[in-house]
């Protein structure tokens, strides 16, 4: 079992407010790590430390280190830009770009490599197949990525953020504006995803949490209550706060 | 239990939807008002040569509206191009730049100031600054005093249309490596292009009709606007005020009333291609 993700102790902080407590996981590579927990419990904080998107606010900070493949990313000489080609994010809604599906894909591509026209077409190909969209769009490329159905814009987003050849995916909340049939898609996605790279999802659909993710985190007021194999956390607890959660008598 | 009398709520129903509708009727009441006499009084003058011919001395027969209407779309041009750049980064750091409290409280009282600012103070001011040392009224003057008072709407407006782009499609363009520069100006600017297009057009209009500022600055001059920089340009605001108040001749009456009918339309029309281009934007956010 290889790590890819070792986070340390992580404290995190909106202002003077603390949101998480020496938070510790170690995430193995090409697995997909469920993060659960009510609504507040700092799940998504949580993910959004490890792309250090969270630096877009000032008042926000974190204490505590992350290692990726063994190195510290949150050192201040860390190149952030780098560091976020390295690990691609899909949010809650579906964010494409105000331009075309195929320049959608390849905007990433061109910012982090030069690549001649054809290359790029080819890459551009390859992630949209890569999000399972290829065979829907590839008579629209030129169409604008707004016109397309919510679930095909997530698939996008999702082509999108695995064009520049990331390790790391994080997902946070992909299918919860999302109809269940392209849910499922996503899902489906998902498993072949972590082929290639490691996924970590936060969800809020426990379901979803036990059909396709290898471990699970259960969170609970910025404190990790319980983390391992996602059977083990669904089917024999340790803690009886998981299980109250997993059983639905909270959250 | 005793029912409430319907009688009450149906009369107080009818009465805010009276007041409503008489409310509309005036709205619309004024400006169609507005419209029709300008219409009457200017319809007379809207001849060929009214649109050709330069605008003459007074008495002398057959002048028109050409140089102040060329004079005024070269005043109104220069001031959009003087005030879009500063007003766009100004309304980008105000959306954008939050975090800088300070600076931006200042930058939003400045503008909150300027909004309220009488145009013919700033009209008067920039004949202080710029007329006076130089010596000569000029075209270019008129366009630095419009550009003032359109600087804090175009700002205003700026900052509106980025506030709606929502904060994930920064977040997103940030998760892909991407600078946040990059991000303000690809992103998030693209995805509010036709706003921040409606917000210049409707600054245009705006100023398209201020007088006051102009007085002290373009003045007037009755040959084609050839020394924009260095002399007085003809404009439309200042030939309308000229002629329907200072001529004692009925043929320049006239023409007034014709040159504020093409200032009217052309507001108008801006206004209609605003709408239209702020309309398209139906999608997504």
């Amino acid at each position: 079992m290889a790590i890819k993700i070792h986070a340390k102790k992580l404290n995190f902080y909106y202002g003077a407010h603390q949101a998480l407590f020496d938070n510790s996981l170690e995430i193995e590579a090409n697995r997909i790590t469920a993060v659960i927990g009510p609504s507040g419990c700092g799940k998504s904080t949580h993910l959004r430390i490890y792309n250090r998107i969270f630096e877009l606010y000032r008042d926000q900070r974190v204490e505590g280190e992350l290692l990726i493949d063994g190195k510290n990313v949150l050192a201040p000489k860390v190149d952030v830009l780098e560091l976020r080609r390295k690990i691609g994010m899909i949010f809650q809604k579906p964010t494409p770009f105000p331009m075309s599906v195929f320049d959608n894909v390849a905007y990433p591509l061109k910012l982090h490599f030069k690549l001649s026209k054809t290359k790029i077409a080819d890459r551009v190909e390859q992630a949209l197949r890569g999000a399972s969209l290829w065979d829907e769009v590839k008579d629209k490329l030129k169409a604008s990525g707004l016109a397309l159905s919510g679930g095909q814009q997530q698939r996008l987003c999702i082509a999108r953020a695995i064009a520049a050849e990331p390790e790391i995916l994080l997902m946070d909340e992909p299918t919860s504006a999302i109809d269940p049939v392209a849910t499922l898609k996503i899902e489906e996605l998902m498993l072949e995803l972590k082929k290639k790279f490691t996924v970590m999802i936060v969800t809020h659909n426990m379901q979803q949490a036990a059909r396709i993710s290898d471990y699970t985190a259960f969170f609970f007021q910025g404190y990790i209550i319980e983390f391992g194999e996602t059977e083990q956390i669904f089917t024999n607890p340790q803690k009886t706060k998981t299980e109250e959660y997993i059983t639905g008598r909270f959250g | 239990m005793r029912r409430r009398g319907l009688s009450f709520r149906k009369l107080s129903d009818r009465l805010v939807r009276l007041f409503s509708t008489i409310a509309v009727l005036l709205a619309v009441g004024a400006m169609l008002w507005i419209i029709i006499v300008v219409v009457i009084y200017g319809a007379k003058a809207l001849q060929w040569s009214f649109f050709v011919n330069p605008s003459k001395p007074y008495g002398i027969p057959d002048g028109g509206i050409a140089n102040a209407l060329l004079g005024s779309v070269i005043i109104t041009l220069g001031a959009t191009l003087l005030a879009t750049p500063p007003a766009l980064a100004a309304g980008i750091a105000l959306s954008e730049f939050k975090d800088y409290k300070k600076l931006m409280f200042l930058l939003r009282f400045s503008a909150n100031v300027m909004m309220g600012m009488p145009s013919v103070l700033v009209g008067l001011f920039v004949y202080i600054i710029m007329v006076v040392p130089s010596g000569n009224f000029s075209g270019f003057a008129a366009s630095v005093a419009l550009a003032i008072i359109m600087f804090p709407v175009i700002m205003r407006t700026t900052e509106d249309m980025l506030a709606m782009v929502p904060y994930t499609l920064r977040e997103s363009a940030l998760a892909l490596g991407m600078t946040r520069m990059r991000t303000t100006l690809h992103i998030v600017c693209m995805s509010a292009r036709k706003g921040l297009l409606t917000g210049i057009l409707l600054a245009l209009s705006r100023v398209s009709g201020e007088t006051a500022p102009l007085l002290f600055t373009a003045m007037f001059a009755d040959g084609w606007p050839n020394n924009y920089f260095t002399g007085p340009t003809a404009n439309m605001p200042v030939l309308i005020t000229e002629y329907t108040t200072n001529s004692p001749f009925a043929a320049m009456h006239e023409a007034g009333w014709g040159a504020a009918l093409v200032v009217t339309a052309l507001v108008l029309i801006i206004n209609v291609i605003t709408r239209i281009i702020f309309r398209e934007k139906g999608h997504g956010h």
